[in-house]
């Protein structure tokens, strides 16, 4: 009979790991879908341009590419990451390429009088955008970066592919020592459900905090 | 290192090889994904209160958790109970199942979508039950269904790397073992990454085309 807590240990500490990475990942993925989603609404040709090609080659190749890409030949170009390092900036511009384009449909979708108000009241852009087109945006975001949150929690998974000791990486430690596949992996499926579980509740919980108030402005 | 044109040359047959698994997974992965999702729509739709509540459970799952391991759960366990299945096969499967819980929710949405007066006049001309889905509600349903479909398979093709984690030799797992065994990753890896961008750019405008072609029935 194997021990089985020491292996359960090892699973939480890959946990520990995917957690990580997943709040990180989404840390930079947000300040990416924010830069690249604005960006391609703005008035300079070059930023749009800019922010264009982002999106599209990130959204073009797959995420495990990227990642690929990242760990084993930028090393050739002279710049060495951590596995953790390479997850995190891998998984963060490629969901962040998902984000933009919910950026921009969201403020895409305020309506023109929002804007036409806004000049009217002598607004600057800055301030337009900070004061009235954010905060109306900012709801109708919400439910398409949960699932953008979920898709990169997913997406963690990959990176065991490149020896970061993340959950999967742990549960296929575990089934080289003990011989066992059922239990590390249908451990690890629950936990990976249970993750994504938490962060839809924390999400809607979000979606109610920010729509307070809107009540009736909309319709 | 410096990028060097012969390499590409020489291991554009082996990659080429690779792609074609690629795209062989994508298909039959697709197909296998059009019929799960049909099942776990209309299970969900019409299937007694249980039932259609487990199987909402099980498709909220498998779309929780991440494809790679239910690719190693598919691999590596169903052996243990005696299930044996070749790589390619298995990948097929995962793929198919997983993309196949976000299909249903695409053909949920179109089949809801047609208006409860089409069902109420299919009734009332005195039209089978067969003859309504076949004649009535499918015919609407199904083009507003397309774009959205075409954009899972997009996804699922990019998705399809993850099959060299169980050994399927496709495009990656081919460029990889190029380069573990020739010390260059540059060529390879990138040249990976430019297939894709390629087949997808492609896709993009293919998918642009769709939309035009189906999304606006409903404005007739």
């Amino acid at each position: 009979m194997t021990d089985w807590s020491g292996y359960i240990g090892l699973i939480l500490q890959g946990a520990l790991v995917t957690l990580q990475l997943t709040v990180m990942g989404s840390a930079l993925a947000v300040v990416m879908a924010f830069l690249a989603g604005l960006g391609r609404v703005s008035r300079f040709m070059a930023v749009r341009v800019l922010a264009t090609t982002y999106i599209e080659f990130f959204r073009g190749t797959s995420i495990f590419v990227q990642l690929f890409w990242v760990y084993f030949v930028l090393p050739f170009a002279g710049v060495t990451l951590s596995p953790l390092q390479a997850g995190v900036l891998a998984l963060g511009l490629n969901v962040g390429a998902y984000g933009a384009e919910v950026v921009r449909g969201a403020v895409k979708a305020i309506g023109r009088e929002q804007r036409e108000a806004c000049i009217a009241l002598n607004l600057t852009r800055g301030q337009a955008m900070r004061h009235v087109i954010l905060p109306q945006a900012l709801p109708l975001m919400l439910p398409t970066f949960c699932n953008n949150a979920i898709e990169l929690l997913k997406g963690t998974a990959v990176v065991s592919l490149i020896s970061l000791t993340d959950m999967t990486f742990q549960a296929q430690v575990v089934r080289a020592q003990t011989g066992s596949t059922l239990i590390p992996f249908a451990t690890i499926l629950v936990l990976y459900f249970l993750m994504a579980l938490a962060i839809s509740t924390s999400m809607r919980w979000l979606e109610r905090r920010v729509t307070r108030g809107l009540d009736g402005v909309r319709t | 290192m410096e990028w060097d044109w012969n390499f590409v040359w020489e291991i554009m047959p082996t990659l080429l090889a690779g792609l074609k698994i690629t795209i062989l997974a994508t298909v039959l992965g697709a197909a296998v994904a059009a019929v799960v999702g049909l099942i776990f729509a209309i299970l969900r739709m019409t299937a007694p209160k249980p039932i259609a509540r487990a199987t909402g459970f099980i498709v909220e799952f498998i779309r929780g958790t991440p494809l790679l391991v239910q690719l190693y759960f598919i691999f590596f366990v169903l052996p243990d109970i005696g299930i044996r299945l070749p790589a390619l096969m298995a990948g097929v499967i995962g793929l198919g199942l997983h993309y196949g819980t976000y299909a249903a929710e695409v053909y949920r949405a179109g089949i809801e979508n047609v208006p409860r007066g089409q069902w109420e006049a299919a009734k009332a001309t005195n039209l089978t039950g067969r003859q309504t889905w076949i004649h009535v509600i499918l015919p609407q349903a199904i083009p507003p269904m397309i774009p959205a479909l075409a954009n899972y398979l997009i996804a699922m093709f990019k998705e399809t790397p993850l099959l060299s984690a169980i050994t399927v030799l496709e495009l990656m797992n081919q460029a990889k073992s190029v380069a573990n065994s020739s010390y260059r990753y540059i060529e390879p890896m990138t040249m990976v990454g430019v297939f894709f961008l390629i087949m997808s750019l492609i896709s993009v405008v293919f998918l642009r085309w769709l939309e035009e072609r189906y999304a606006r029935v409903e404005e007739r």
